[in-house]
């Protein structure tokens, strides 16, 4: 498992140092995960230890963003004085991006599994 | 109430400590699983959600201010860099057909991602909403690390925009069974890529249980969408004069 998390650790680190040196718009865990990807093109895929390290932490992906959202309680105020028009722009532009994302992809895919069949 | 001053000390002793509040936020993260497992990972179960909430409230009722709560909880954030590094391993999973429906994924991504974020802005500069508030909104369906990077650029508010980020991923997860169904989008391929265009690693956590293709995708998107948006958010600010 230390191993897999050095691994994981290291292309972070490659890419925030190429982000900061290169002054990319991306970050640089972003960079790290273009990276590993890359890497494993060439090593035909990750071993065991790391499959499973990643694996481990990808199944509690959901429990990294909970510190963040705790956050909520410090902004309520902001929230507050901008909560009408909140209400009606995070709703509206979520909804969209789903459905424009969703619909135009379900499109791709089934004029190609058409052309597949 | 002499022998409850200890007590007191140690509370306030363990004020200053990152254990408390890191077994606090673990100890609700199980206890929020295991409800999402007796909802059967209903739509509306989310242990992200409920674990937010739960502690909130937690914080709330023992007078505990966000940075000594963070001064736990940074252990736990601080894993969201290994695990987007992560996703390369359910991405190269799904490689051959991440390949084969590359030009889709940029064009369905693209669209998504302008639309989420332009009307976003464009909804907050009709209704008035201070400069601030609406460009720190404008970066709300990218992954929290991104969002405020583009923010701070851009002279919005970095806090704030994770904190937006985060209620728009909320929202999103509420919603996405009842968009999709309302869009007949039943393709894993397309439902992945939406959820992560939409709500970012929120998404991509859901989609991961659900379908291993699903969550390739997802991945892939928070990715790209992050690169997308950095690229087009100045250009819409400029086009739509906020």
């Amino acid at each position: 498992m230390i191993r897999a998390l050095a691994i994981l650790l290291l292309c972070q680190l490659v890419g925030t140092v190429l982000q900061e040196a290169l002054g990319l718009p991306v970050p640089g865990p972003v960079i790290g995960f273009v990276l590993l990807a890359a890497i494993f093109l060439y090593t035909k895929g990750p071993g065991a230890e790391l499959h499973d390290t990643a694996q481990g932490l990808l199944k509690h992906m959901g429990l990294l963003f909970v510190p963040a959202g705790v956050g909520v309680v410090g902004t309520l105020g902001v929230l507050k004085q901008n909560a009408l028009a909140l209400v009606i722009a995070i709703p509206v532009s979520t909804v969209l991006g789903l459905l424009v994302t969703g619909v135009i992809m379900q499109w791709f895919m089934r004029r190609q599994d058409q052309a597949d069949a | 109430m002499h022998n409850l001053r200890p007590l007191f000390h140690i509370w306030v002793y363990l004020q200053t400590q990152p254990l408390l509040w890191l077994t606090v936020t673990l100890c609700v993260w199980e206890f929020s699983r295991a409800l999402d497992r007796k909802a059967r990972h209903h739509a509306l179960s989310n242990p992200t959600v409920m674990s937010i909430f739960i502690i909130a409230a937690l914080l709330l009722l023992t007078r505990t201010s966000y940075r000594a709560y963070f001064s736990g909880g940074e252990y736990i954030q601080f894993l969201l860099g290994p695990a987007t590094v992560a996703l390369a391993v359910p991405m190269y999973a799904n490689w051959p057909v991440i390949k084969r429906n590359f030009l889709a994924i940029i064009v369905s991504l693209t669209a998504g991602s302008m639309v989420a974020a332009g009307s976003a802005m464009l909804i907050m500069h009709a209704l008035h909403a201070p400069r601030m508030i609406t460009i720190s909104l404008g970066p709300k369906s990218v992954t929290t690390p991104i969002a405020m990077g583009i923010a701070q650029n851009l002279g919005g508010d970095p806090s704030l925009t994770a904190v937006l980020v985060m209620i728009t991923a909320i929202f999103g997860i509420l919603v996405y069974p009842f968009v999709f169904s309302f869009g007949r989008v039943t393709d894993w391929r397309a439902r992945g890529l939406a959820a992560g265009v939409a709500m970012h690693g929120l998404g991509t956590a859901r989609m991961l249980i659900l379908d291993e293709t699903g969550g390739a995708f997802a991945g892939l998107a928070i990715g790209l969408n992050g690169v997308v948006t950095s690229i087009f958010l100045p250009v819409m600010i400029t086009i739509f004069g906020i």
